[in-house]
């Protein structure tokens, strides 16, 4: 019986796929990004969105290659400025659903200028900004997330930069819904990304996944099995990490929802506002 | 019968009118001399029709916004200046390759860099022909007047809907600045062309296809057709390719979309070349001192003509060869250090002598000047 139920859901979530897209995906095998994708979709085939109202934008690198392979309204745009673009689709027609998928290069380095901005406005935008700390479609360079002192390409002998905590970032330039989970928690993530899109305003999901092709081996962490195990290993409940000393969360990921604000207003419901009164004053 | 309405109008708000009149409904802009009057006019103008305005970050994320709204059905707008122009390059570039219709307008100052916020210049009439990297056609208007400045930018808006292409309108400080009395056109005066929407059903539907004209019918995100909009060079179903039978016929109709099209789109002022034996070639502010200077040539004795290129690119090669075959000599005026005047030299045969009119001290070319100039050729 629960066998059944397990098929009939997979078999639902394949009608996601575009039907007439070629794959295998670019992503190699293994990568976080597929656990992504599928978490992604379950949230959205559970909130019962109408496809044709759903938005999917993205920038470039490897995360941002997803809204190809899926069935949506999909714009894969230019490096970093995937939020600019939700931005106008958003604002252009604020019945449908935008949702971004961006990686850490893509939203922090290039496009860290729209990141804070669409938080700022609080604009219903759903991102999912998939962090596996390295430049993948390039071959494994430094990102605004790389750890200090970890290894890639550009930081052949470890990196003297400090890394961007994207969540705090978020929640510090006026984000209104932040979670954080990992590519190890699939069912978490699903939860999360559901709470994100039914959350009006600007919501952010960092899912921590793993790039064992070139951070993995860089780093010696391992394949793709080792580093999603030490996912699990390091990522700390948000209710517990409250009572922790920061020392011990090193190297840690606080995980869970970490902030939600349902006071502040969204940016196009304002500016409808201000249509309407001038509607009203006519 | 009323009276048209005759209003004394800046050129910049003529560009917002124009562009409202043409069904804009959507503009992106951030503030930056000498264009900032466009955003502030659509800022004001747009939200009591149920318009959007919105004023982005920078540059770049004013077109990204611009190109998105347009994908999702709305016409809509950009404005900017020199400095913004640089910005906007590469996404223009997205523009041109996914085939989303835009306007970007650029009021330009002189450059490079900062240069001279303040001041008139016609310097960037080569970075809106070759300005994004890659291949591809583009399509930009000059407006010479306020009055222009209203019919450009509806045509501007035509042509991107039209050919599926962000269209640059060239103004210049100049023209962007000075006042005039202009009419507006009345409803239905002028038509409007609307991009033409899919008629097929969704599983039958080939985003980029290969249509007689070229120019692939386009829904908008939420009618029901989910399609593929990337950057990357793509197949005629939406999907990055790296198949050379598929990349050459996509650069191709970006260009021959446009270029089979060239007499349609050009669009010239003419006086006075009947019997010209030297023509002024010129285009935004130029081309009024230029027709000045002409009247007054005329006046004494000079078989001089004017033509002004309301058309910059695509470049009317035939026109011009057909228009200048009986002069001797043609004086190209522009404020920059040359530009057109390469592609009027590739047009004309080696016989008609090429003389250049230029400025580009931030200052316009007075009647006054290219009359000398004249004097000097003959």
């Amino acid at each position: 019986m629960a066998a059944t139920t397990e098929k009939q859901r997979s078999d639902a979530i394949l009608t996601y796929l575009r039907p007439r897209k070629k794959f295998p995906s670019v992503w190699c095998a293994g990568c976080g990004n597929g656990i992504v994708m599928s978490a992604l979709v379950r949230a959205i085939d559970n909130l019962k969105l109408d496809k044709n109202e759903v938005i999917m934008v993205s920038g470039i690198g490897c995360t941002s290659r997803m809204p190809v392979y899926l069935d949506f309204n999909s714009l894969h745009t230019t490096h970093g400025r995937a939020l600019a673009f939700a931005t106008g689709a958003k604002f252009a027609q604020p019945k449908m659903k935008v949702i971004v998928v961006t990686g850490d290069g893509d939203s922090l380095a290039i496009g860290g200028n729209h990141f804070i901005h669409a938080c700022r406005r609080n604009i219903d935008i759903t991102c999912i900004l998939i962090n596996n700390h390295i430049y993948g479609m390039t071959g494994g360079q430094g990102s605004p997330t790389t750890p200090a002192g970890s290894f890639s390409t550009t930081t052949p002998f470890g990196n003297s930069e400090k890394a961007f905590d994207p969540c705090a970032l978020a929640q510090a330039a006026g984000a209104t819904f932040v979670a954080r989970h990992t590519v190890h928690h699939a069912p978490q993530l699903e939860k999360i990304i559901m709470q994100a899109i039914e959350h009006r305003g600007f919501s952010l999901v960092e899912a921590i996944s793993n790039c064992h092709t070139y951070y993995g081996r860089l780093n010696k962490s391992g394949d793709a099995v080792a580093m999603i195990k030490s996912f699990k290993e390091r990522a700390v409940p948000v209710t517990k990490a409250k009572d922790m000393p920061a020392e011990e969360l090193v190297g840690k990921f606080v995980v869970g929802n970490l902030y939600e604000n349902n006071v502040k207003t969204e940016f196009c419901d304002e500016y409808q506002k201000m249509v309407d009164m001038l509607a009203a004053r006519k | 019968m009323a009276e048209p309405k005759r209003k004394l109008m800046q050129g910049n708000i003529a560009c917002v009118q124009g562009a409202i009149y043409a069904g804009m409904r959507f503009f992106a802009g951030y503030p930056i001399t000498p264009s900032t009057e466009i955003a502030e006019g659509s800022a004001r103008e747009l939200p009591r029709i149920g318009g959007r305005f919105i004023q982005m970050e920078d540059e770049i994320a004013s077109i990204a916004a611009v190109i998105a709204a347009s994908v999702t059905g709305k016409k809509s707008m950009t404005a900017t200046s020199g400095p913004g122009f640089s910005l906007m390059l590469e996404n223009i570039g997205y523009a041109y390759i996914t085939e989303t219709p835009c306007v970007i307008v650029n009021v330009q100052r002189g450059g490079p860099s900062t240069g001279l916020p303040t001041k008139v210049s016609q310097s960037d009439t080569m970075q809106a022909r070759w300005g994004t990297h890659g291949d591809y056609t583009a399509i930009a208007v000059a407006p010479s007047s306020v009055g222009d400045t209203i019919t450009e930018t509806i045509r501007a808006f035509n042509l991107a809907e039209r050919f599926r292409t962000p269209v640059t309108i060239l103004l210049d400080e100049v023209i962007g600045h000075m006042r005039e009395m202009v009419t507006l056109p009345e409803p239905g005066q002028i038509p409007i062309f609307n991009r033409v929407k899919p008629t097929v059903p969704p599983d039958k539907f080939e985003p980029f296809a290969m249509t007689a004209n070229l120019v692939s019918p386009m829904p908008a995100y939420g009618e029901g057709y989910r399609y593929n909009v990337t950057g990357l060079t793509h197949d005629t179903m939406g999907f990055s390719t790296n198949r050379a039978d598929e990349i050459w016929p996509k650069l191709d109709k970006l260009k021959n979309k446009i270029e089979h099209y060239t007499d349609e789109i050009t669009k010239l002022r003419v006086e006075m070349m009947d019997d010209a034996e030297i023509a002024y070639i010129s285009y935004g502010t130029v081309a009024r001192t230029s027709l000045q200077a002409a009247s007054i040539a005329r006046k004494a004795g000079v078989k001089v003509g004017s033509i002004q290129l309301y058309t910059i690119w695509p470049f009317p090669d035939k026109q011009l060869l057909e228009l200048c075959a009986r002069c001797k000599k043609v004086i190209v005026g522009e404020l920059n250090m040359g530009q057109i005047v390469h592609e009027v030299k590739r047009v004309l045969p080696r016989d008609i002598e090429v003389h250049t009119a230029q400025r580009y001290d931030g200052e316009i070319l007075t009647p006054l000047q290219l009359l000398k100039k004249l004097e000097e050729v003959m």
